[in-house]
């Protein structure tokens, strides 16, 4: 795994980060320029089917993550970075599914040859996440090194949410003993805000469900989960909640506001990117990160630590 | 949350009488009351194999009750009612009434795939539950769910275009859903974002929603993934029995 050099990795931000989630795109931008590294964006990419397409069907799911995979394997590239966790967890289902399921298998080949295009082999490019791609590009004495202790006395809850880590089969590389990450409790973000100064809570909500899925189409449950996920972190002791996907960032953001207006339960935590708080930590401006692109406000706490 | 198990004597099953004597015996009072014997004969036979059909449902008859999923679920601790082990006990035994007392709540799984992490056979609990939700719609035992309208909106989008466009998908979903858009808790959050939103990319959202993004060639991949989904269609109703090509 750390034996590829991931210095220079093909980049696929997917179509939330072109939206809702910009600033997550712009932060992560930031973050790899200003440590040297350089992300590649795959050429004419289509979106991954989220969590709506397999319900309509499996293989047209795999074939559109397969696509992706074609390209970043035509652009000459053997790692793909995926700073979604919609998108990466996709991705990794793919290259499962190619490996494991003969229908998938099929559908795949047929599709792509309709299409027009190279039909992707499993085995040929690995799809990591940003916090793969920091870990392994940079290390974290590097980002340490370069972040100066700035995030000294910030509590931190991280919070990974459901695709990074579930389910478990299609992550093979996780679970793997010491420096491996962890399915049941990762550590990654909590490594690397640690390295930049912060102070993680333990935070028992890690991979618990906020409801993303159904943000919209069952808003009262994800609104009753993202409380839960709020309370809970505040109980903790954190003044702020790192996220790496934007659907679960999103999600916090929107079912924060709505708790407020439609339960009347009102959280002070604040909702950031695990990126945006690193590219600070990193010296980088509030505005470089995109903190003004959060749906929400978190310039008192930025101001009272001195960041940004 | 204790694992929850629903109570196979329920009320409307219970009868009380005002007054009953048997066999001479006045019985009024406390001792008239009595559980209805209930006689299970409307088993649907092809019921495993009609979810086993859908996507998701392949691996249904793996399982072994073992309640991981129950145990594992993530609305489930928000709603009890919500057990999927249950749920797939009834449909590999075939009992399609019991399950359609839940059919209102079934399309509530919210993905997190806890229950697919925990499930020690790979049933993908995750899958058999998006199965039997598409399932209920497709028998018409239920109306479209906000989940499948979604579901539908982003596919087509993907189809069409190669990528989703979230303001559009989201106008779609609020319109075929019949939610109103004026809710207090989004005007919130509009009007939060619009005050410190730099005016450069309000405008790229606009432009973004004038100008719909797409994937350059896809015209081709259009015509393929639509045949394909197509032809799993056709596939699932006449697993179903259903002739025609229908709505769905």
């Amino acid at each position: 795994m750390a034996d590829k050099d991931r210095k220079r990795v093909a980049y696929y931000p997917g179509c939330t980060l072109e939206g809702t989630g910009h600033a997550y795109n712009r932060s992560t931008k930031a973050v790899g320029k200003e440590l040297g590294l350089e992300l590649v964006e795959l050429k004419n990419w289509n979106c991954c089917g989220a969590m709506e397409v397999k319900n309509i069907d499996n293989q047209v799911q795999t074939y559109l993550s397969a696509r992706n995979l074609a390209i970043a394997e035509e652009m000459g590239f053997d790692t793909v970075m995926a700073p979604c966790n919609g998108c990466y967890h996709n991705l990794k289902k793919a290259e499962y599914d190619l490996e494991h399921n003969p229908t998938a298998i099929a559908a795949n080949q047929r599709i792509s040859q309709k299409a027009g295009h190279a039909t992707y082999h499993p085995g040929k490019v690995e799809t990591i996440h940003a916090l793969d791609w920091l870990i392994d590009a940079v290390g974290l004495d590097e980002m340490a090194r370069r972040a100066q202790g700035r995030l000294k006395g910030m509590k931190v809850a991280n919070y990974y949410g459901c695709m990074y880590t579930r389910p478990r089969h299609i992550f093979p590389e996780k679970d793997k003993g010491p420096g491996s990450e962890s399915t049941l409790k990762p550590h990654f973000m909590d490594d690397i805000l640690a390295a930049a100064g912060a102070e993680n809570v333990e935070f028992p909500l890690k991979t618990a469900c906020c409801g993303g899925a159904h943000a919209l189409s069952d808003s009262d449950i994800s609104t009753r989960l993202v409380l839960n996920i709020l309370e809970t972190a505040e109980a903790c002791g954190a003044e702020v909640i790192a996220t790496e996907c934007p659907t679960c960032h999103t999600g916090l953001e929107m079912h924060k506001v709505r708790a407020e207006k439609t339960l009347g339960r009102k959280t002070n935590i604040k909702i950031l990117y695990f990126t945006q708080l690193l590219g600070m930590a990193m010296g980088l401006s509030a505005k470089k990160v995109g903190v003004n692109e959060n749906y929400l406000d978190s310039s008192d706490l930025l101001k009272s630590k001195g960041l940004g | 949350m204790p694992i929850h198990e629903k109570s196979l004597i329920r009320p409307e099953n219970l009868v009380t009488n005002d007054n009953l004597v048997i066999d001479g015996v006045d019985v009024s009072g406390h001792w008239s009351t009595f559980i209805k014997s209930r006689t299970v004969t409307d088993y649907n036979e092809a019921m495993q194999e009609e979810i086993a059909a859908m996507p998701g449902g392949e691996n249904i008859h793996r399982c072994w009750q073992c309640g991981s999923c129950t145990n594992a679920c993530t609305v489930n601790a928000v709603n009890p009612e919500f057990n999927p082990r249950y749920w797939i006990y009834l449909i590999r035994t075939g009992m399609e009434e019991e399950l359609l007392r839940d059919k209102d709540i079934i399309w509530q799984c919210v993905s997190c795939n806890k229950c697919t992490y925990a499930c020690p056979r790979d049933v993908f609990p995750e899958g058999v539950m998006k199965a039997t939700a598409h399932w209920l719609e497709l028998k018409g035992h239920t109306g479209k769910s906000p989940s499948s309208h979604f579901d539908d909106d982003f596919t087509e989008s993907i189809i069409d275009t190669g990528m989703i466009e979230e303001a559009r998908v989201l106008l779609t979903f609020f319109k075929r859903t019949k939610q109103p858009l004026a809710q207090p808790w989004l005007i919130a959050l509009i009007t939060s974002l619009l005050k410190k939103m730099p005016v450069g990319y309000l405008f790229r959202l606009g432009f973004l929603t004038v100008f719909r993004p797409k994937v350059r060639n896809w015209s081709k991949n259009r015509v393929a993934l639509q045949e394909y989904v197509d032809e799993r269609k056709a596939a699932q109703r006449a697993a179903l029995g259903m002739t025609g090509k229908g709505d769905h």
